[in-house]
């Protein structure tokens, strides 16, 4: 039997798995991975913390078993193998939802059942979870899972806050709030996102920088 | 032999691994969804069931005092609990005298989005509406949404007016969503503005509902009023 390990499979775990996916490779700040859900159910807070966590269950349980399973899987058929894996899960976070909340359900419509087609949770699958340990996979995932509920908050919240004046339902502004109205609307997904990416290259750059700066003068 | 040649001789499994990995892999997802299935359902009835409970209470303030209706062919059918057949199904609701009070019935239409679907409360005394509430909806929150919070949209549906003609068969005027700030009929729905689509297809889903449910309702209003 011939061995599929895969070079790096045998790389430690350590914090930097977990943390990788929230800083430097965030899915949506860094990868733009996702990007419909980001813009789509974002509107509020409590949508994009339900997404998100929604979303990290499924890409934490498909890298588990798809890592389990890496070495039984032919090339040929992996990426139709890890679709059947990862709509399995969807489907169970579906029927959860429902049996937690119809509410909940109802407000986030069709994006449950969107999971699926999330290229943010293959990528995870083919690329690391398909070559390294069951362990390493899965704390990778739950980094790359929390990167992306936390960019969702970032965007629910700006949107929620400028577009009906509250945070998780809760009133922030007085009476004489007037709600910026396009922000919960789809373009307002698009200027926030934007900021959020404004700034994200900004700081990136002013690092560099910085960087650049050090080396001359440690060069000197 | 090259390496690349060899490569490609190594990683050609079999058509049977193939087939073989792709319906383990789809067992075992049959599997899992199976097993939640079965352990979500009671809850997932349940929520559903609740809903329409408090669908029904907030429109009719009766608690259990009421009665199933289903509505077909051959008029009002009494059911027994929530035996899920096909068909209409209306609820009629009585007070602690075992008066009867009104009814709530189910109406839809297309929004927005995706379908709408509403209870409302029919008071055949009044022939008027006197009440809505929103079981399903998928409009866009903040705008589509309001629909079920908006408190001036709200109050379109304390006394919608729903009177059929003389001869108890067709509505005497057609309930309609006219532009915000401009209700001038008792029978005519002030749309939220902003959110006109979705108004619009409430207005819609009542007129509907009223043409095809009134005219039933009032036919058979002695047996409603008679609680076994």
């Amino acid at each position: 039997m011939q061995d599929f390990r895969h070079p790096t499979e045998s790389a430690p775990v350590n914090m930097d798995t977990f943390l990788l996916g929230i800083w430097e490779e965030n899915p949506v700040f860094v990868m733009l991975l996702g990007m419909c859900p980001v813009l789509a159910v974002t509107n509020s807070v409590l949508n994009a913390i339900t997404m998100g966590l929604a979303t990290t269950f499924v890409m934490l349980c498909s890298s588990a078993l798809v890592s389990s399973l890496r070495h039984h899987i032919p090339k040929q058929v992996r990426i139709a193998t890890y679709i059947v894996i990862i709509a399995t899960f969807v489907t169970v976070v579906d029927y959860v939802i429902q049996a937690i909340s119809l509410e909940l359900y109802r407000s986030l419509g069709a994006f449950i059942q969107l999971i699926v087609v999330n290229c943010m949770i293959l990528g995870r699958a083919e690329s690391y979870a398909s070559r390294h340990g069951v362990v390493s996979s899965m704390v990778n995932s739950l980094g790359v899972g929390v990167g992306f509920t936390i960019a969702l908050l970032c965007l629910g919240s700006v949107r929620e806050l400028l577009g009906n004046g509250s945070l998780l339902g809760f009133a922030i502004f007085g009476e004489g709030f007037q709600p910026w109205v396009i922000m919960i609307l789809p373009p307002g997904g698009f200027f926030v996102l934007a900021g959020w990416l404004l700034l994200f290259s900004w700081m990136k750059q002013r690092d560099a920088r910085r960087a650049q700066q050090e080396e001359v003068l440690h060069g000197a | 032999m090259s390496d690349e040649a060899q490569n490609s001789a190594l990683a050609q499994p079999s058509s049977v691994s193939l087939v073989g990995t792709l319906s383990t892999v789809a067992m075992i997802s049959g599997f899992l969804v199976v097993l939640v299935y079965q352990i979500t359902l009671p809850a997932i009835t349940a929520n559903k069931k609740e809903a329409l409970e408090r669908a029904i209470f907030s429109l009719l303030r009766s608690g259990d005092r009421r009665e199933n209706y289903r509505v077909g062919k051959d008029g009002l059918t009494r059911v027994e609990g929530d035996d899920g057949s096909a068909g209409r199904h209306v609820y009629a609701g009585y007070n602690d005298d075992n008066q009867f009070v009104g009814l709530a019935i189910e109406a839809a239409a297309p929004g927005y989005q995706d379908v709408v679907r509403v209870l409302y409360g029919y008071a055949p005394e009044c022939q008027c509406i006197t009440g809505i509430y929103v079981l399903e909806s998928k409009e866009t929150p903040g705008l589509g949404d309001k629909v079920e919070t908006d408190e001036s949209f709200l109050e379109n549906f304390r006394a919608l007016d729903g009177q059929l003609n003389a001869d108890m068969t067709v509505l005497a005027n057609d309930i309609r969503t006219v532009k915000h700030g401009s209700k001038k009929n008792p029978w005519e729905i002030d749309a939220i503005s902003g959110a006109t689509v979705t108004s619009k297809a409430i207005g819609r889903m009542l007129n509907d509902s009223a043409k095809l449910m009134f005219p039933v309702v009032q036919l058979h209003r002695a047996q409603l009023e008679e609680r076994r």
